[in-house]
């Protein structure tokens, strides 16, 4: 075993004995053993991913290639850049737009945008897809939706591939074993021109949960907790790994609730390992590989997960047992508890700044310290966004909503056309419908608040979308983050309500 | 972009951790295009009254600090939403530098994309340049990217490191498109490799 050599750091941009080889194929198992044997390093997923996709690098920075591109109505920089410089997008073919930020939820029609300004974004989005010729969803494609849900559900996403796009929740598609995150819009113009991106290489955290979830915990509660642990910057600088048994026993939509907030806790991105559920949920879907080269695919993918003696710079575990139903009371994400919990009380705070973030916290949310979660009314709620808004999700939220009816406004945003059609086949539209919801059509809504769904000052809002920051659903609007089937109780309760006690 | 070697100027103190880029500019405002300024929107819910009214007590509006183009903040400052419009707002009031020990990562690259240096130094520092900052407004610190330090008036340094890479581009005022474009040939060597060996990555099926 030789030692590692100075420079091979694996915080470094690649592996040093493939300094000055900017030119290896992607895929070369042959030059890539010979590497690992000299360099008996053992690789995480996300070495595996990154190291593969290097085509050259500058100092700290590797310029990386980016498979998968999505883009969305938000992304309108980006383009403008674009046409300034005059240049053409280069990979139309793995480029993938589809309107979410700004469009309606009641119709599929531009003009029904909230102001003619919001409805105007669709309309640039179209324009520059006519112009660059990407593969497009436009609003009256029934493959339109949330980004982040659209790309799982059309086979745009897959293991082992770089993804990127102009919104931060790109850490979703890690579920699938991708290294896939957020970008801004320069990066976003960078990514349309060449196909390829620099980048710094980020850190490795490993966050391992065994044991078995009770009842009651969704993957929702699982993230919620995590983050409540280490923090809205605890990730900050890293990609997570998401291990164990809680994580191998979730279905790919559970998967990608999970990794969709680990931006919330500063992740650059968020992954968990391809296996058996990954490939039966790829198999088949529209833009994923099918015959010899599906086979061919599967070989590659089984070989991405972490090797057994591979080093994390972090680990961090929990234990899936102990988790509860959680819910927010702040203004950040980290901000979560136990809902059978109580609101933090600054005179027990640690030090000066954590007591003034609980003192700002409660002032916003118009709350007291140490009231009862389950006392906090709620005047509004939205099931829907990027984080929760799949068909399992709109399951879970009408198995509550059956047979009872809300006490507040209620919206039910699907994440995609595609989801709201499966919804409508299972009647889960009637259940909401009859319970006093409002069913919409597909779209980011009241998550980023950008189409003109918002909530009013003061409100308290059941959401189970991924942000409770200070007026992110409206001004003055107080975000209680949760899972879909706490905040169908929530609304028929007209209360933050723990859902185990609903049976 | 306009080039950043070394800077002499107010700097303001911002205390809250975890600042999310919905602070420092709110959603609705995203869809305006650059060319109107984004500076009116920066922090515009923390920095107006609901009248949209300056409130005095917001620290970019007192009078030592409305000329502040550095800004010392605290951890995590900027998570959250890629919205690079929270740089925007930045740059268009003249902030050119945001001091604070830890930052979101995206908004750490955005920075760097638009000629804006990130520093980060140790809490402990950040939390001694507030206190003075707030204790003395006014008062001037200095970001030198050449040597890669902050110095204070009384000439202590605090030594910060930004890649090399990223670096240069802020030194030189341009981005990495250029040297991207000359690296085509490397890009599509690496393209032509990838179509042999993954073809489902670079020829996705169409199946409209």
């Amino acid at each position: 075993m030789m030692p590692q050599l100075p420079g091979a750091d694996h915080r470094g941009c690649g592996l040093s004995l493939r300094r000055g080889h900017g030119r290896l194929p992607p895929f070369d198992r042959r030059i890539n053993q010979r590497v690992n044997q000299a360099m008996s390093t053992a690789r995480t997923m996300f070495d595996k991913i990154w190291d593969r996709h290097v085509i050259t690098r500058r100092g700290e920075q590797c310029l990386l290639y980016v498979d998968r591109h999505l883009v969305h109505d938000g992304s309108f920089h980006a383009f403008s850049y674009l046409g300034e410089r005059g240049l053409k997008l280069r990979r139309p073919q793995q480029t993938f737009a589809t309107p979410d930020h700004y469009v309606p939820t009641t119709s599929r029609r531009a003009e029904d945008a909230a102001t003619e300004e919001i409805g105007r974004m669709i309309g640039t989005l179209a324009r520059n897809v006519a112009v660059h010729g990407p593969v497009s969803f436009a609003l009256d494609d029934e493959r339109q939706g949330i980004v982040h849900v659209v790309g799982p559900e059309q086979g745009i996403t897959l293991p082992g591939i770089i993804l990127v796009c102009g919104d931060s929740h790109t850490s979703t598609h890690g579920a699938l074993g991708a290294y896939s995150f957020g970008i801004g819009q320069s990066e976003n113009f960078h990514v349309l021109a060449t196909q390829t991106i620099w980048q710094t290489r980020p850190r490795t955290m490993r966050i391992t949960i065994d044991g078995k979830r009770a009842p009651g915990v969704t993957a929702k509660d699982v993230i919620l907790a995590i983050i409540a642990r280490i923090g809205a910057g605890g990730a900050v600088g890293h990609v997570i790994e998401y291990a164990g048994e809680v994580f191998r026993a979730m279905s790919i939509e559970e998967r990608l609730t999970v990794c969709n907030m680990s931006i919330e806790a500063g992740a650059r991105a968020g992954m968990i390992a391809p296996d058996d559920t990954t490939f039966q949920y790829v198999a088949g879907r529209p833009f994923a590989p099918h015959g010899a080269q599906w086979d061919q695919a599967l070989r590659d993918w089984k070989a991405l997960p972490t090797d057994a003696s591979a080093k994390f710079d972090r680990e961090v575990s929990l234990d899936g047992n102990a988790l509860a139903p959680m819910v927010t009371w702040g203004t950040s994400p980290e901000d979560a508890l136990p809902v059978n919990g109580r609101t933090p009380d600054p005179a027990q705070a640690a030090d000066a700044t954590a007591r003034d973030k609980i003192v700002n916290a409660l002032g916003y949310m118009g709350l007291a310290p140490n009231t009862a979660m389950t006392a906090i009314p709620i005047q509004r709620v939205f099931i829907g966004s990027c984080t929760n808004s799949r068909i399992e999700d709109l399951r879970a939220a009408a198995s509550i909503a059956k047979g009872r009816k809300a006490r507040v406004p209620t919206i039910v945003v699907p994440g995609s056309g595609l989801v709201r059609k499966q919804a409508e086949a299972e009647g889960l539209h009637r259940v909401f419908l009859e319970a006093g919801f409002e069913w919409r059509h597909a779209g980011c809504s009241m998550c980023a608040a950008m189409n003109g769904d918002i909530g009013d000052a003061g409100e308290h809002v059941a959401s189970t979308s991924n942000r409770n920051f200070a007026g992110r659903q409206g001004k003055g609007v107080r975000t209680h983050l949760m899972s879909p089937a706490m905040a169908a109780a929530a609304a028929v309760n007209g209360r933050i309500t723990d859902v185990r006690t609903l049976g | 972009m306009q080039p950043f070697t070394t800077l002499t100027a107010i700097a303001a103190p911002y205390d809250p951790i975890n600042v999310d880029t919905d602070q420092i500019i709110p959603a609705r405002f995203l869809k305006y295009p650059r060319s109107g300024g984004y500076g009116q929107f920066l922090f515009h819910d923390v920095r107006r009254t609901d009248d949209g009214n300056q409130r005095d007590d917001f620290v970019l509006n007192r009078p030592h600090f409305r000329d502040a183009k550095i800004l010392v903040a605290n951890t995590n400052f900027a998570c959250g939403s890629s919205r690079e419009g929270a740089v925007y707002a930045l740059s268009d009031v003249g902030i050119r530098s945001v001091i604070a020990p830890s930052f979101g990562d995206i908004f750490y690259n955005n920075c760097q994309k638009n000629g804006l240096v990130p520093v980060r130094l140790d809490a402990k520092v950040c939390d001694h340049l507030r206190a003075m900052l707030a204790a003395k407004p006014g008062t001037e610190l200095t970001v030198d990217l050449h040597q890669q330090v902050v110095i204070e008036p009384d000439r202590t340094t605090h030594a910060f490191t930004l890649d090399a890479f990223g670096r240069e581009m802020i030194l030189k005022g341009v981005d990495e498109l250029g040297l991207s474009q000359s690296l085509i040939g490397e890009i599509e060597t690496f393209e032509r490799a990838y179509q042999t060996q993954a073809p489902w990555v670079v020829q996705p099926p169409r199946t409209i």
